[in-house]
């Protein structure tokens, strides 16, 4: 048992969650993930390391109710308990000697994009963030950004309630054009990813994105979470989840990711009609 | 003369009964081919009896020989023939210590029972039968009336199991004989490896592994699940910091092999490995009452020949498919699979499609809808006899299907190995050990399919328990240097 010890509601939809868990968080590093189980029927899902503490032996993750597990999960409190997490997966994002870089978080993207930005300050990059979010309600973390040794925060939403008004791609491309950086990182859903590479790739900036496939056990075992990356298939949960994003099959991706849509929600919408938070 | 013998010379001379093999009641094959149900029901002790009473208790009882771990076959039948079941299961426990599962999922017809001398006519005593039927009598008694190996004098020593699958678990109960203090860690939440996320229900029920596997922590064995030992800890860390003296590798051949032909990322394409696992594992036959869900295809086709590719097609069967093709790229008789899995594959209904090579998987809107296939022939045997399958040109044809299952084999997992770079490794990733199983790393042995490659549960086992011999050597050398 993983007992919660932390939790706090980020947005209407976004929650953050810390557990005890002192060997993962010994070795936990930016860009790596755990699975982790709700209860004994529940499923195994990914969700990335948004901080951590080796001396305090504690995990924290970030999550968007999307489905049943995520909204099973963000129901819990301190106090109660995880029956699994499993970690550190994955390779760690790459953070040395990066020079001038971009990070763009998409969503609830920005939780994984905070401890990498944080890494890649810490190693010693120039770090400019861009952040982008449907609305000021989804926005998060913008504070804990500022408060990171990082040369620029841009803030991007689509209706304009807060920073500009626009894509991440619109600071993307004016960075590129610039000149002002020798590569990036992207982290969100897919379709930012996807367009995020194919700005970048006009400038000839390097971009890696962190993709998200569905996995099962998130060892390498099953192969659920294959992904084609310059025509050869890896699998993201140990090849991954980082990847040269100019040569990632998006579509696939995406494809992919919607295999289970239906059914997923329809155990979704059972679950919400017994649970009486009414989401 | 060992001990049984000197009490059978007291006893009457026993008369083998001349019965032919008695047979084990089945499920039907309509019934079952919708349930996940165990297929075998097992002997009655009657049916026990009788069968054990065919052995002729031979003076040099070649079955023996037969077996990869050398169980006394012959003194267990005696002690069933005698009715002293205690001791026929002390005996089978000596050498095996997961009677019922080994009874369920053994070769016996190409080990034990092969060399078994009835088997010149034909009608080999059906040992594996037996080993199931005293496995499950143990099973059956209460925690503390089941026969368990002696446990050691605590030695203080530590040593670290990686993996519970066979060969881990039997290690970790041979070590606790010489008192050794044992952890496993398992990198998934349930133990038992692939008795546990890869053979179905319905041929090894998940509920006599568990019980094995009680057994093993009443011995004193702790098991710790969640912990993938290359990333939670290293192998150094394990000697290290976290203090333990020796360590046992048993992490399996996991990776899965995919075919290379376009199409094969399409959605409603599975490694067996995942299809299993979210079956078996995750329960997804259960789906919504476990959260896991897996595609339940109406025509699915199942790419390999061996058991995992039976496992899978008579799975797909009992999800609900409408059609299951086995698509295999030689002929029926080339086919790895158990006889006996095949045999009840065909009666579930599975079709045979032999000689037949995946050539392209097609589809529409990212969902699979056909599978392209070249149709083979075997050339004549080489020099060593084996027929390799050749294309025959222009004959590709369509399967219509909606799920495509790939049960190629596996390879080795590298997370292990790739955090431990002093460890050596085949050229194929697999972990060299010497016979006894010692790595060249100090400390560190390994023995089950890390090893081997894909091979079978008795000789991941027979490796496990050898290692722990190995390791226990290794400590004792130790400790006077
Ligand atoms: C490496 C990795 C890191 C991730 N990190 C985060 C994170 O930090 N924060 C966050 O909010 N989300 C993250 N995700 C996505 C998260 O795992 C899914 O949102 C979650 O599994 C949804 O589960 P659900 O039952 O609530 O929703 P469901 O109703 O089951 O599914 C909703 C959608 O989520 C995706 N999904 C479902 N099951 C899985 C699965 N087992 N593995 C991966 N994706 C799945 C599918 O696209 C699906 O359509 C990450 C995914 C991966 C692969
Ligand atoms: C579907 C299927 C059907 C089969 N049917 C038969 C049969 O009928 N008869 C037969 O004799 N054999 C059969 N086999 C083969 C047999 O199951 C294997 O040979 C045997 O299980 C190998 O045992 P093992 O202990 O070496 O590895 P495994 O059983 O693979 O166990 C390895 C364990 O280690 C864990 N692990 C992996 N990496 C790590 C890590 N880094 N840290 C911690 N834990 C880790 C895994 O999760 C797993 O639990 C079958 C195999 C499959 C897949
Ligand atoms: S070879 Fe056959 S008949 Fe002889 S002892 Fe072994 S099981 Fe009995
Ligand atoms: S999630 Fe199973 S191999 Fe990656």
């Amino acid at each position: 048992m993983f007992p919660i010890v932390y939790q706090r509601q980020l947005s209407a939809s976004v929650f953050e969650m810390g557990v005890t868990a002192p060997a993962i968080a010994r070795k936990a590093r930016a860009g790596q993930f755990l699975m982790l189980r709700v209860d004994e029927h529940g499923e195994r899902i990914p969700l990335t390391f948004s901080d951590w503490s080796a001396e305090e032996g504690w995990v924290r993750f970030i999550f968007m109710r999307v489905g049943k597990t995520t909204h099973q999960l963000s129901h819990l409190v301190a106090g109660d308990s995880l029956v699994d997490v499993v970690g550190p997966l994955g390779v760690a994002t790459h953070v040395e000697g990066l020079g001038r870089v971009a990070v763009m978080g998409g969503g609830v993207g920005a939780a994984v994009a905070y401890p990498v930005a944080r890494a890649m300050a810490e190693a010693g990059a120039e770090v400019t963030v861009i952040l982008g979010a449907r609305n000021r309600e989804l926005l998060i973390l913008e504070d804990e950004f500022r408060a990171l040794p990082i040369k620029e925060l841009i803030v991007m939403t689509d209706d304009g309630s807060a920073g500009e008004k626009g894509l991440v791609t619109a600071p993307l491309k004016r960075l590129c054009e610039a000149g002002e950086i020798d590569s990036s990182m992207a982290i969100g859903p897919a379709i930012m990813m996807k367009f995020c590479a194919a700005t970048t790739k006009e400038f000839d900036v390097p971009i890696t994105v962190s993709l998200n496939p569905i996995m099962v056990d998130g060892t390498g075992m099953c192969g659920a979470c294959r992904v084609s990356v310059g025509g050869e298939t890896k699998f993201g949960c140990v090849d991954g989840p980082d990847f040269d994003g100019h040569a990632v099959d998006f579509e696939q991706l995406m494809s992919r990711q919607r295999v289970y849509s239906d059914i997923e929600r329809e155990a979704d919408a059972d679950f919400s009609k017994e649970c009486s938070c009414h989401l | 003369m060992s001990p049984v013998e000197d009490a059978a010379a007291e006893k009457p001379r026993h008369r083998p009964s001349r019965a032919p093999r008695t047979p084990m009641p089945e499920r039907d094959a309509r019934e079952r081919a919708m349930t996940f149900d165990e297929v075998g029901l097992g002997y009655t002790e009657e049916m026990a009896v009788a069968e054990a009473n065919r052995c002729i208790q031979c003076k040099n009882p070649t079955c023996i020989e037969g077996c990869p771990v050398n169980i006394d076959i012959k003194s267990f039948i005696a002690g069933i023939i005698e009715g002293d079941y205690t001791r026929a299961i002390a005996v089978l426990k000596e050498r095996n210590a997961l009677p019922a599962v080994c009874g369920r999922v053994c070769p016996q017809e190409e080990q034990c029972e092969a060399s078994c001398v009835l088997a010149r006519k034909g009608e080999p005593v059906a040992i594996g039968r037996l080993e199931r039927w005293l496995g499950d009598f143990d099973l059956s008694c209460d925690l503390e009336h089941r026969c368990a190996p002696v446990v050691g004098e605590p030695s203080g020593r530590r040593v670290a199991v990686v993996g519970s699958g066979p060969a881990g678990l039997a290690c970790a109960g041979e070590l606790r004989r010489f008192g050794h203090a044992v952890t496993v860690f398992e990198s998934l939440h349930a133990p038992g490896g692939v008795l546990t996320y890869g053979i179905p229900e319905f041929r090894l029920p998940k509920a006599i592994v568990q019980a094995e596997i009680e057994m093993l922590e009443v011995m004193g064995v702790e098991l710790v699940t969640d912990v993938v030992v290359g990333a939670t800890y290293t192998l150094d860390d394990l000697l290290g910091e976290e203090g333990f003296d020796a360590v046992f590798v048993g992490n399996g051949a996991g990776l899965p092999m995919f075919l290379g032909v376009p199409g094969e990322n399409l959605n409603g394409v599975y490694s067996a490995n995942e299809f299993l696992t979210r079956v078996n594992l995750m329960k997804a036959y259960e789906f919504p009452t476990y959260d896991t869900p897996v595609a339940r295809g109406r025509k699915v086709a199942v790419v390999g020949g061996g058991n995992v590719a039976m496992d899978a097609a008579r799975t797909a069967k009992r999800l609900g498919a409408e059609e299951v093709f086995l698509v295999y790229r030689r002929s029926e008789d080339e086919m790895p699979a158990r006889r006996e899995e095949v045999h009840h594959a065909r009666e579930e209904g599975i079709e045979f499609k032999m000689l037949c090579s995946p050539a392209e998987i097609v589809g529409r809107d990212g969902f699979v809808t056909g599978m392209v296939a070249t149709r083979m022939e075997l050339t004549e045997p080489d020099a060593s006899g084996r027929r390799a399958p050749v294309c025959v040109l222009d004959s590709d044809f369509t399967i219509e299907c909606d799920t495509v299952i790939i049960a190629l084999g596996t390879r080795a997992n590298p997370l292990l190995s790739q955090t431990t770079p002093d460890l050596e490794v085949s050229s194929r990733g697999y972990i060299v050990t010497d016979e006894d199983g010692a790595t060249n790393k100090p400390g560190v042995f390994a023995g089950g399919d890390i090893v081997t490659g894909s091979a079978t549960v008795i000789l991941a086992m027979g490796a496990g328990k050898k290692a722990a011999q190995a390791i226990d050597r290794w400590l004792d050398a130790t400790k006077r240097s």
